[in-house]
């Protein structure tokens, strides 16, 4: 009846893991009980659950991010506690069943699930509004993306308190990974969590190629679109062309392990390295995916804040171009030490250094926006600054990597780790807060508080350098990643640093709550009320804060990039028509919902063998999606008076704003 | 203020970093063979050529930041400068150079440094035979037919050649001080040319993750001063009685951690070949199936055809 | 946050007849419209491809590695998937007689060409599934080496594609039959053609690759 699970899978006797669980569930149940007592569940389900807005969809995947981001974050700091304990011959408080299991989740849900869903939130927020249009192409499929990757997230939660996760690495090579080395559940809840999730990705990518493709307002061309909208188009052309081969090799692993195939095992002609090239195939464009928004965010923030046109824009399209296409040709460099021929490594080193090229092209780029500017020191522009420092160090690292005579040394060591760190806090993460701070006010209507943006700025970019830094060091001191415990006395040292760098890192995150939590406090002064609080250069800036639902009641007419400054420039901007039109929007529904949970369920059921449940849940998905196919009633016309109403607001608003500072 | 404070963090860093290319034991920047110190020099040549780019490019985005604060009223203000094809061609012809340069020397380091390679020296290569086991190391010595468990002894100044297979997951092995690492994969042999030009004692590791005794996946490397130091522990393990056959094997392969250095002072010839050919037998023939042939390697290639027929003969 | 801008606390609605009417006359702009669908589903299309490309890559690599089993060689009989191939194939023109019949608004034409397509890849995957059966019952399942497992993966993965096919097509008389041929009926038509032809190019290279190539 229930497979595999039997009461044995609750890991009752784990201290660590009771405690967590406890706490998840005392906070669940005050947010149940806060939510029954202020009556909003309802509001919840209608609103939000159900919603298709692609701004409260980017809202939601933010909100799982975060919430990801502190679980990621607990492992991370219980990795280097475990390291700056575990020297000397000690064994320090984690054992390797528990330290593995860590390790692998950190870089799972660091990846997977906190930058992934914060990179597509803020895709969800900002590019439709940038291309003028009012909502994605495909708004169900929208909802449905979310719901997904929340499945994926729910499965490594729950894998958390019943059973085991993965012990194999992030990758989860096999033939580590087959049913002869890791026999338990823990590589099932891996498989599963990402074949649902990169399901949602591959989804994603389809309907924002989709809507950039076709729902572009009147008269802007492609090469009219604002930066972040191209390197995200550019991210999601990479989606749909590499998640697919993930999605293939899991599968093939899924297969090894529960049918007994011979794709990836020792015996019987199975091919590992198959998987090894495989997953990389992936992995290598997926860093693409995360970096290449966060480097639009960066071109929005700095040419917004010196109040400068970006300089070189076809550069920067091209560049980011540049960098997709090469990032297909580089996989390799993931294993120059599996002993292919010289020629082979060359091939790949080289690719992989010329990559070097576009990316130092959009690094000038930047400088040269700032030059004969009036740079703002904003929080979005503090990290924006962080992040070129960082990355210049990230990056050339990697080409150092890059180069196979160095990397025959450094190669899976810490200096690594440190290197992706650098490339993927350095970037990514740096970018995605900074695009946080930057749309905040456009999401929720007010803008963050400087002054705790500022102090968890300081204190990640400080905590950065005392985390990875010493990482650098340990690996040319010869200490290779993945270890339980050490005895090295000369490693010891950089260990404490890179312990009490992680808990730099942690006060900045403390910081952000602190400013989320601040800035709400004290919404009523810092509202945004024309919509355009950093005097913004493209079209998302010309709605209000939030947004109205449908975006803009009138489809703006762009000719040029920067639309939004020329529509100001020439005094077309907040224009009211003399009448408006019926807008068509899409209702909410909460099919997507729906299948995502049922999803999780038929997972679940996968990992333990719990057949029936798989099979009750899967018909109940394809009953669900066929349900919405028939359903006639998915659409609605938003009325001219009310539209009138709602413009008439934000326009008053911004007509005394004018005033005010007049 | 927030510039400087920036400025003094990367200086301190160059600063230890400075401090840490010289002042170091241990680890790849203190090489103690011929290997590892082309890949040290490698590496610093690679960095200095990079720094040309990186330190300028970080100075200037600290100078501009400053320079065209909103403050700065002075600071000349161009909103709408927003191309220039002189810069455009400097800045895309910039990386390109140091790109050139550099791929040029990865290419012809790479080939030099192809682990592949047998070393160019006036004597012979040792060989020796190294399988990965959860989790522990296995040497085998084919001409002195003696074997060993997480210890390898060499002579100084003469190369060695090892050849690699693993019993079950996928390691790295890997001398730090001796230079490169090579992946050690069921099914398949790889190999690895390395030499220690000091004598010493340097550690040995697996650098890539194995699963739960990883950690502890650890063994010396001795460099004996001379040849006769080597030959006299050669005697010693002779001496030591045990013997490697199909069934201690067997014993061995069962999952241990901090697997205590064993002797085995005889092998069954062929052990080696054994492992190999346990899960190699199941690969095809033709090229086209040789897992590592796609990458075009012609010194495996070899080996993989010996196998085959190896395996040929057995059915 | 406040929502009073966001999402109106009552917001007026059309009858569902009047939004069906507005819906159907106001078709360009319909956020689903035809166009945008289609390309939403070539787009997927895409992604499909791709995942069948790391099915043959790996095909490719695994299909030596027989283990001292059978290769391609003892067990292809290319005249029985010849039949199956030319099945896939005429199913091929007929769904393309259906999308004609469709645009001609021919009601029955279409359930009919349907039909007969949905025959012709109900024998296809027939076949596929005796093929499959007879292979396993002599000893030679997937589990036997690695090119078996490849090529149950391969060839199985696609006749999966086809078999939701089939299932869609059903649906889709269904629909035909129920609600005639508007222009929602049609655009998914077309996307279950797209689906369809794809699914036969994907064949002519499994047929090619596996069987032609596996047989010399």
């Amino acid at each position: 009846m229930l497979g595999k699970l039997t009461l044995d899978a609750i890991p009752y006797h784990e201290p660590i893991i009771v405690v967590t669980l406890a706490v998840v569930g005392v906070v669940g149940l005050l947010l149940a009980v806060a939510l029954t007592k202020y009556k909003k569940w309802g509001y919840l389900w209608r609103e939000w659950i159900t919603s298709v807005d692609h701004k409260r969809l980017g809202i939601m995947y933010i909100i799982l991010a975060l919430v990801m981001l502190l679980r990621g974050f607990a492992d991370a700091i219980m990795m280097r506690t475990q390291l700056a304990v575990a020297t000397g011959g000690a064994e320090g408080y984690l054992p390797p069943e528990h330290y593995d299991q860590i390790f692998t989740a950190h870089g799972v849900i660091m990846i997977i699930f906190m930058a992934m869903p914060f990179m597509i939130g803020l895709m969800n927020i900002v590019v439709p509004m940038q291309i003028g249009t009012r909502d994605v192409a495909f708004p169900f499929l929208n909802n449905l993306s979310f719901w997904l990757a929340v499945s994926g997230a729910l499965l490594v939660n729950i894998s958390l308190g019943v059973g085991e996760f993965a012990k194999t690495g992030w990758v989860a090579y096999p033939p580590l990974s087959g049913l002869n080395y890791s026999p338990g559940v823990g590589v099932d809840y891996y498989i599963w969590a990402l074949q649902i999730s990169g399901i949602g990705t591959t989804l994603t990518g389809v309907n924002f190629l989709a809507t950039v493709i076709k729902m572009r307002t009147p008269g802007m061309k492609l090469m009219h679109m604002p930066i972040f909208t191209w390197t995200c188009t550019w991210a999601n052309i990479l989606i749909v062309a590499s998640f697919p081969i993930l999605t293939g090799a899991l599968a093939m692993l899924t297969l090894d392990r529960y049918l007994d195939f011979h794709f990836f095992t020792n015996d019987l002609g199975g091919n590992s390295m198959m998987y090894i090239n495989l997953f990389w195939a992936w992995g290598h464009p997926e860093v693409y995916i995360l970096v290449l928004p966060a480097f639009g965010i960066f071109s929005e923030v700095i040419s917004t804040f010196t109040g400068k046109r970006l300089f070189g824009y076809k550069s920067m399209v091209l560049a980011s171009g540049a960098i997709s296409v090469l990032g297909f040709i580089v996989w390799l460099h993931h294993f120059f030490t599996m002993g292919s021929s010289a020629n082979v490594n060359a091939f790949f080193g080289v690719t992989t250094m010329i990559i070097a090229v576009p990316t130092g092209v959009k690094l000038f780029n930047w400088l040269f926006t700032m030059y004969r500017g009036r740079l703002r020191f904003t929080t979005p522009v503090l990290w924006t600054l962080g992040f070129m420092v960082t990355f210049t160090i990230g990056g050339m690292t990697g080409v150092l990597l890059s180069v196979p005579g160095a990397d025959y040394v450094l190669h899976n060591s810490l200096f690594l780790i440190a290197h992706f760190h650098n490339t993927i806090i350095g970037g990514a993460v740096f970018g995605y807060l900074a695009g946080f701070a930057y749309w905040f006010p456009k999401a929720m209507g007010y803008t963050l508080d400087e002054k705790w943006g500022k102090r968890a700025f300081w204190c990640w970019q400080i905590g950065f350098y005392c985390a990875f830094m010493p990482l650098y060091v340990l690996g040319f001191l010869g200490m290779t990643r993945r270890l339980n415990h050490s005895d090295n006395p000369d490693w010891n040292i950089w260990l404490y640093i890179a312990c009490v760098g992680a808990f730099i890192i942690a006060l900045g995150i403390a910081c952000q709550l602190i400013q989320l939590y601040v800035s709400y406090r004290n919404r009523e002064q810092n509202r945004d009320l024309t919509g355009d609080p950093w005097n913004g250069h493209t079209l998302e800036w010309a709605s209000a804060s939030p947004p109205q639902f449908y975006n803009f009641a009138v489809e703006p007419k762009v000719d040029d990039i920067d639309a939004f400054t020329e529509m100001k420039e020439r005094g077309h901007a907040y224009h009211r028509p003399d009448s408006y039109a019926p807008i068509h929007m899409p209702k909410n529904t909460g099919v997507g919902f729906v299948m995502g949970m049922l999803l999780t369920a038929a997972g679940f059921g996968a990992v333990w063998h719990i057949w029936w449940l798989v099979i009750a849940a899967l018909l109940g998905t394809l009953a669900a999606f066929l349900v919405r196919c028939y359903d006639n009633d998915v659409d609605y016309y938003v009325q001219p008076d009310e539209i009138e109403r709602i413009e008439d607001a934000h326009l008053t608003a911004v007509q005394l704003d004018n005033t005010l500072k007049a | 203020m927030k510039q400087s404070k920036v400025s003094r963090l990367t200086g301190g860093l160059s600063l230890g970093a400075a401090l840490l290319l010289t002042g170091c034991e241990g680890g790849v920047l203190d090489p103690k063979g011929q290997v590892g110190i082309d890949e040290k020099n490698l590496i610093i040549i690679a960095t200095v050529l990079m720094l040309i780019v990186v330190i300028p490019v970080i100075f200037l985005t600290l100078y501009f930041a400053w320079k065209y604060r909103a403050g700065n009223k002075d600071a000349p203000y161009t909103p709408k400068w927003a191309h220039s094809t002189k810069i455009e061609l400097v800045v895309w012809l910039i990386p390109c150079v140091i790109i050139v340069i550099l791929g040029t020397i990865t290419w012809i380091s790479t080939h030099r440094l192809d682990p592949y390679q047998p070393l160019e020296h006036e004597q012979e290569a040792l060989d020796v035979e190294v399988v990965s086991l959860n989790w522990k190391w296995l040497f085998i010595y084919p001409e002195q037919g003696i074997a060993t468990v997480n210890k390898l002894v060499i002579p100084t100044g003469r190369p060695v050649s090892f050849r690699l297979t693993s019993e079950s997951t996928m390691n790295s092995f890997f001398i730090p001080q001796l230079g490169s690492q090579i992946y050690t994969m069921a099914a398949m042999a790889t190999r690895l040319n390395l030499i220690a030009d000091e004598p010493g004692t340097y550690q040995g590791i697996s650098a890539n993750y194995s699963g739960a005794g990883f950690t502890g996946m650890k063994f010396d490397t001795v460099a004996t001063a001379s040849e006769a130091d080597f030959n006299a522990w050669v005697d010693e393990v002779k001496a030591s009685g045990q013997a490697l056959n199909t069934e201690t094997y067997e014993a061995l392969t069962a999952p241990s951690e901090y697997h205590p250095v064993t002797y085995y002072s005889t092998v069954k010839s062929g052990l080696f070949d054994d492992i190999l050919m346990k899960f190699m037998q199941h690969h095809g023939r033709t090229p086209l199936a040789m897992p590592d042939d796609a990458m075009g390697h012609s010194a495996h290639q070899a080996k993989h055809t010996e196998a085959a027929a190896h395996a040929a003969v057995e059915e | 946050m406040s929502t009073s801008v966001l999402i109106p606390e009552a917001p007026v609605r059309l009858a569902p007849e009047q939004a069906h009417d507005l819906s159907h006359e106001q078709d360009h702009e319909h956020h689903d419209s035809g166009s945008n669908t289609l390309f939403g589903f070539w787009l997927y299309l895409m992604t499909d491809c791709l995942l069948f490309a790391s099915a043959f890559a790996t095909y490719a690599v695994l299909f030596m590695n027989t283990a001292g089993g059978v290769s391609g060689k003892d067990i292809f009989e290319l005249d029985f998937v010849l039949v199956e191939t030319f099945a896939l194939l005429f199913s091929s023109i007929t769904y393309g007689f259906a999308m004609l019949a469709a645009h001609k608004q021919n009601r029955s034409a279409t359930l009919m060409w349907l039909a007969v397509t949905f025959c012709l890849g109900a024998v296809f995957i027939g076949m596929e599934v005796y093929e499959f059966n007879h292979l396993i019952s002599h000893g030679h399942g997937p589990q036997t080496s690695a090119f078996l497992t490849a090529f149950f993966s391969l060839v199985g993965m696609h006749g999966l594609h086809v078999t939701a096919g089939l299932i869609w097509m059903l649906v889709m008389m269904l629909e035909v039959s129920k609600r005639g041929l508007g222009n929602r009926t049609r655009t998914r038509l077309g996307c279950l053609s797209l689906f369809w032809h794809f699914l036969d190019v994907v064949w002519i290279c499994v047929f090619t690759v596996v069987y032609l190539m596996g047989s010399v």
